[in-house]
């Protein structure tokens, strides 16, 4: 119960879609179990303490990488990020995955959506030249419409500049 | 939902007296302050016994439409020294002109049935002469809005020499819901704010609507499969279909050409977004950009030959023009800040911008080639502008700043004035008026 609560109050915190909707997640529990067997007695298949599990992949390789403003160049830490994600989706390559890119507020619509594409596509071309399939990644922009944060302040805008690994998919799907 | 059983008849009364070839009563909208011109718009004189409060209902949309403008100003119905109580008699000139009543718009209105019947007359009242012909007008009672924005379309034409735009419609994005988890759903409504109707529901995110030159059908992005792709809607039936597009692409920004039979929008790959064109019928696509750079935005001319748009080529975004088969394009706007979401007037002669500088948003607009640039507003997030048929009014979206944030219909004048906002239910953005109905 403890880890279900805390996994409700990540989805809380960070907004994403993919809590929302538990289809996305795909065979979370399923893919753990086969590769997570033997583990120590804290382990919870599906949980974050699972390294086979979605909650792992969003929470402890992290599934979101920053961006300057107007920009879509990767930062070192965006990369280093994308290093943990290709290094997870090669060990777990029953998962897919929906790049979703994202713009603050400080724009017009469309420009925002186009914007987010190519945020969503730097991480795209940066998992694939890591060895992750090109055929496992799709990607999508949401432009301003799916802020996080929703203050007008840098602080929120600077969460909200964001390309989001959504997985899908999973053993069981 | 959006069948309107509704016939118009507009018919020229015989002048009532000797009507004056041209009078002076005019409103030259084009020049800087203007002092409202003072109206007298009486209730409608009931003739028949099943009138009931017609009149008045029909009399104060008139009024609301004509003061909206900024251009006129409505002497309350307390002040009037005469009644129009028959709209047979003679108009007593003095009675209105002693309480300052430049113009009288007199009418009566007859029902019968389902069956709405209004006559009027516009008189000078400082040249004691009738203003042009008296107008007879009939409908269904559900069309009786569209009878009374005819009546001001009249009037306001005849005053100020432009064409009206009450009677017209607007789609746009309805919107619900807290800036985390915003709904959103197409609404169409008249220019203000009447008669709202839903298009879809509020499932998945609904983008940008844009009517068809005809105001039959409504193109729009819409989330539905999970990913941006460009639907047709045709407004008479509420039936929609999907643009076809290539897998692993993004469609958006979709607009009719004059024509109603080609579309532009912007179609990403990887990423890069560029302009493409595609025949609604043959679902054949041409590539009209193909630089690296983000197209997006474009707007036809009135007379379909050029494409306005914008492009990040030069490193932020900026608009250009393009011939309308694509081609070399010129850049138009080159004062500070970035410039997008380009609307070119229905005139021909203005296009209508977002601008951002210096961390404010501006809805302005320029001249064709780019001169004369002339912003309207500002605030914290303006954008999204969209032309009045006659070309002289835009309405456009504003959204407010910080975690309460809510985005709202505004129109303004194009001289900058009258700036107000535009009643809708709940909030509202992305807004697409329409011609004036026929």
């Amino acid at each position: 119960m403890k880890l279900r609560t805390s996994m409700l109050m990540l989805c809380a915190a960070l907004g994403v879609a993919a809590c929302t909707n538990p289809a996305s997640l795909g065979g979370a529990g399923a893919g753990g179990d086969a590769l997570g067997a033997g583990a120590n007695g804290g382990f919870v298949a599906g949980s974050a303490s699972d390294p086979a599990s979605p909650a792992y992949f969003q929470q402890a390789v992290g599934d979101r990488v920053l961006f300057a403003v107007d920009q879509s160049t990767l930062t070192p830490e965006g990369r280093a990020t994308l290093d943990g994600q290709a290094v997870w989706l090669l060990q777990n390559a029953d998962y897919t995955a929906v790049i979703e890119g994202h713009a603050d507020e400080q724009g017009t619509r469309e420009y925002n959506l186009a914007l987010g594409a190519r945020r969503a596509d730097a991480a795209r071309a940066y998992l694939v030249s890591q060895g992750v399939q090109p055929g496992r990644l799709q990607v999508v922009s949401f432009g301003k419409e799916r802020p996080v944060e929703i203050c007008s302040e840098e602080a929120c805008y600077a969460k909200n500049r964001r390309a989001v690994t959504v997985l899908a998919g999973g053993l069981t799907s | 939902m959006m069948v309107r059983v509704f016939f118009m008849i507009l018919m020229c009364l015989a002048p009532a007296w000797a009507a004056a070839q041209n009078g002076p009563l005019r409103i030259e909208i084009t020049e800087g302050v203007i002092e409202p011109l003072p109206v007298a718009i009486p209730d409608l004189v009931p003739e028949g016994g099943a009138a009931g409060d017609w009149g008045q209902r029909i009399a104060r949309v008139v009024a609301e439409d004509l003061t909206g403008t900024g251009l006129f100003r409505e002497i309350p119905s307390s002040a009037f020294i005469s009644q129009v109580s028959d709209f047979a008699a003679p108009v007593q000139y003095a009675d209105w002109k002693a309480i300052n009543a430049q113009a009288l718009v007199a009418g009566a209105v007859s029902v019968n049935g389902n069956q709405i019947n209004v006559k009027f007359r516009l008189y000078d009242v400082f040249s004691g002469a009738e203003l042009g012909d008296g107008l007879q007008l009939a409908g269904t009672t559900d069309a009786w809005r569209r009878i009374a924005h005819k009546m001001a379309d009249v009037v306001y034409s005849r005053i100020t020499g432009e064409t009206g735009y009450f009677d017209s419609r607007v789609v746009f994005v309805s919107e619900t819901g807290p800036k985390d988890d915003r709904r959103k759903r197409l609404a169409i409504m008249d220019y203000d704010g009447a008669n709202i109707q839903y298009l879809t529901g509020s499932e998945s995110i609904v983008l940008a609507p844009r009517f068809s030159s005809t105001g039959d059908r409504v193109l729009y992005t819409s989330y539905e499969t999970g990913f941006p792709r460009i639907y047709v809607l045709d407004v008479g039936s509420v039936q929609r279909r999907v643009l076809e597009s290539q897998p692993g692409t993004m469609s958006f920004a979709p607009r009719f050409a004059p024509n109603g039979r080609t579309v532009v929008y912007s179609l990403t790959q990887g990423a890069n977004t560029d302009i493409w064109s595609m025949d609604i019928n043959s679902g054949q696509t041409q590539r009209l950009t193909s630089t690296p750079a983000i197209e997006t935005a474009p707007s036809f001319s009135p007379n379909g030959d050029q494409i306005v748009f914008e492009s990040d080529r030069s490193g932020t975004q900026q608009l250009y023009v393009m011939p309308a088969g694509g081609g070399e394009a010129r850049r138009i706007s080159f004062g500070e800040g970035r410039y997008g979401t380009p609307v070119w007037s229905p005139r021909g002669d203005l296009i209508a911008f977002t601008k951002q500088s210096k961390g404010r948003f501006h809805i302005g607009v320029m001249r064709t080639d780019g001169s004369e640039e002339r912003l309207l507003t500002a605030s914290f997030l303006d954008e999204g502008p969209t032309w009045a048929p006659n070309g002289r009014v835009i309405m456009f979206s504003r959204e407010t700043q910080g975690a309460a944030g809510r985005s709202t219909l505004y129109s303004v004048d194009i001289t900058g004035r009258n700036l107000r906002p535009v009643r809708t239910p709940d909030g509202g953005s992305d807004p697409s008026w329409g011609p004036l109905q026929n």
